[in-house]
């Protein structure tokens, strides 16, 4: 009995911890909080998508930068060199990263699991390539600048308050979509298929289809992510779209857990601030870059043996450990 | 220099650079057959071959010795790898298996960079630099190296797997590997020998394209997915389907740098061995029944 009140405790202080994180950069109006807290947000809104790609269908995008890179070249370019409205850029970047990622997704998703993952990793070393190289379109090495902020018809997203605002709306957004497609007749699916293939696709199935549907929408959010971080910064260059944004995007999802919708979303808090404090260090301690890009592999290695299921399965790890050892006890 | 010259010298090019991708492609294929693993890290050997080479050469070592130590070391990598990273994984799912692998590609990766820095590197040539002159142009000579040493070791690979035991054992577990198994072949010693091979084919394409292609720490990714595409093309499964599949890559790199443009070579190297997959999946050599 005081166990199961214990738990409802630790769960309303849990959301009441969650909460206040949630809106610390907006009360205590500190810039660096509410930087940090855009681009939590915008990495969960990739993270979600890929954890979606990963948990539910079994497949990994090692291009998911590319499709990042994609939504943000094109709303810079549309806002600057066309001058069309921001959001014709998002829609624009998500119908052209849609195109490519069934183009890229049909024939490999019929194909075992390495395929996807390669032909993704292809995808992101040719597009950081065209992001380098067209540089009437994409301005190559130094990039854009002076993308606007975003806005619709006369409401600007002017303030980083107000940018962090709006992509805590789009993220609430994507985890609704993720809850939806999670329970829907396609997540049943796809959680029956992660079972079996040949069970799920004997029961009718289609395997194939469900995880398209699935990945066209991951990347789809990434090219939205993509779209809200070019408004946001303002200026974009290939550099952040590169094959080490893919990696970084899988250390959130592997270290959160992608066998929940909330698990990319911790993943990507984790990683964030993380990397932030690691950018500070970095401009004092040389080569710490090396020393991080040795980190997260070894994190990637160590979390795939001992924590498949990522952070999110702590919890329920831990109390199934205490219940056998206290079970352990009555004997 | 004429236009038959020209073309000559980037086929050259492009045969010598498609190789060191067939060596990666065959080892990513041996690996493959052995253990049913992609292995993500398979580039990164090449680029430790090279940088370890580099490293003793500077440290005075005769060009031979730094050539076998470098080899010799990147197996050892290799062998750690798989105990390390491989072996706990045993039984696991595609997704956890590519992450490992990735996983070591980084660990290797921010090492290298570590130890010798973001710089590109460069190798003394094996046999001088004076090109050897045919028809209108001249060979690098280090191109014939690496083309000769590539086809010896892709003629020792086959001649192993033909005529020792243990490489008839390896093709065994490549069948089926419960009855591998069953009539008594080590799964443990196959998977350890594919790791060792296959890294030291890496290895040993990364020291001699370094005099001619130069080395950096970031480049192991680049060869990993040529090295892939390479063996997807052979059809995988075959491993002289994959240096084919890897010449064919360097053919198209090399005749795009020279023809279209530098900088999109590598990208269109890439569209191509994709559209070509995207179209035929199984690749194009037909995989011989086994």
């Amino acid at each position: 009995m005081i166990y199961k009140h214990m738990t409802k405790v630790i769960r309303a202080v849990g959301l009441a911890v969650f909460a206040a994180l949630i809106v610390a950069p907006l009360v205590l109006r500190s810039a660096y909080l509410t930087t940090t807290g855009v681009l939590i947000g915008i990495h969960a809104i990739i993270a979600v998508g890929l954890g979606l790609l990963m948990g539910y269908a079994g497949q990994v995008s090692l291009g998911h930068a590319a499709f990042y890179g994609l939504g943000a070249y094109c709303s810079a370019i549309l806002t600057t060199k066309v001058g069309l409205p921001p959001l014709v850029g998002i829609v624009a970047g998500m119908v052209i990263t849609a195109i490519i990622a069934l183009v890229v997704g049909a024939p490999t998703l019929r194909l075992r699991g390495h395929y996807l993952a390669m032909f993704t990793l292809g995808l992101g070393m040719i597009a950081q390539i065209i992001f380098n190289q067209a540089q009437g379109l994409t301005g190559g090495f130094s990039g854009i600048s002076g993308i606007p902020r975003f806005s619709v018809g006369r409401l600007v997203v002017d303030t980083d308050a107000e940018a962090y605002i709006l992509v805590l709306v789009v993220l609430a957004a994507t985890i609704i979509i993720a809850h939806n497609v999670v329970n829907s007749r396609t997540g049943r699916a796809l959680r029956a298929l992660h079972e079996s293939e040949i069970a799920a696709s004997v029961c009718g199935v289609n395997v194939a289809r469900a995880k398209l549907e699935v990945f066209v929408l991951s990347a789809v959010l990434a090219s939205v992510a993509g779209s809200l971080y070019a408004h946001f910064i303002t200026f974009i260059s290939p550099d952040p779209f590169g094959f080490r944004f893919s990696v970084n995007l899988l250390v959130m999802v592997v270290v959160g857990g992608a066998s929940s919708v909330w698990g990319p979303v911790a993943g990507a808090t984790l990683f964030t601030v993380l990397a932030q404090f690691l950018q500070k260090a970095g401009e004092q301690v040389p080569y710490l870059d090396a020393v991080d890009t040795m980190l997260f592999g070894a994190v990637l290695v160590l979390v795939v043996i001992f924590l498949q299921q990522g952070l999110v399965s702590l919890p329920a790890r831990l109390r199934s450990r205490r219940r056998s050892s206290q079970e352990q006890g009555a004997y | 220099m004429s236009l038959a010259d020209q073309l000559l010298q980037y086929l050259i090019t492009g045969v010598s650079v498609g190789m060191v991708y067939g060596l990666v492609g065959l080892g990513i294929t041996i690996i493959f057959n052995a253990t049913g693993i992609i292995n993500f890290a398979q580039g990164e050997f090449v680029m430790l071959g090279g940088m370890i080479a580099v490293a003793l050469t500077a440290a005075r070592l005769p060009l031979a010795a730094a050539v076998i130590l470098a080899v010799a070391a990147v197996t050892m990598v290799a062998l750690v790898t798989e105990r390390l990273a491989i072996r706990p994984l045993r039984g696991a799912s595609v997704i956890p298996l590519i992450i490992a692998t990735i996983g070591v590609s980084l660990i290797l990766q921010g090492g290298a960079k570590l130890v010798w820095g973001p710089e590109a590197v460069r190798l003394p040539a094996f046999s001088g630099e004076q090109p050897i002159r045919i028809g209108g142009g001249g060979i690098d000579p280090q191109r014939l190296w690496v083309m000769g040493l590539a086809a010896l070791s892709v003629a020792a690979v086959q001649l192993f797997f033909k005529y020792t035991l243990a490489g008839k054992a390896m093709r065994a577990c490549a069948i089926n590997r419960a009855a591998a198994r069953l009539v008594g072949i080590s799964i443990d010693r196959m998977v350890r020998l594919s790791f060792a091979m296959s890294a030291a084919l890496a290895a040993l394409g990364g020291v001699v394209l370094t005099p001619v292609a130069l080395m950096q720490c970031s480049q192991g990714t680049h060869y990993t997915l040529t090295g892939f595409l390479a063996a997807v093309l052979g059809g995988l499964g075959s491993g002289l389907g994959a240096v084919l599949g890897g010449i064919l890559l360097g053919i198209v790199e090399s005749l795009s740098a020279g023809f279209i443009s530098s900088g999109y070579s590598k990208a269109i190297a890439l569209a191509v061995a994709l559209v070509v997959l995207w179209w035929r999946p199984e690749g194009l050599v037909r995989r011989r029944q086994a």
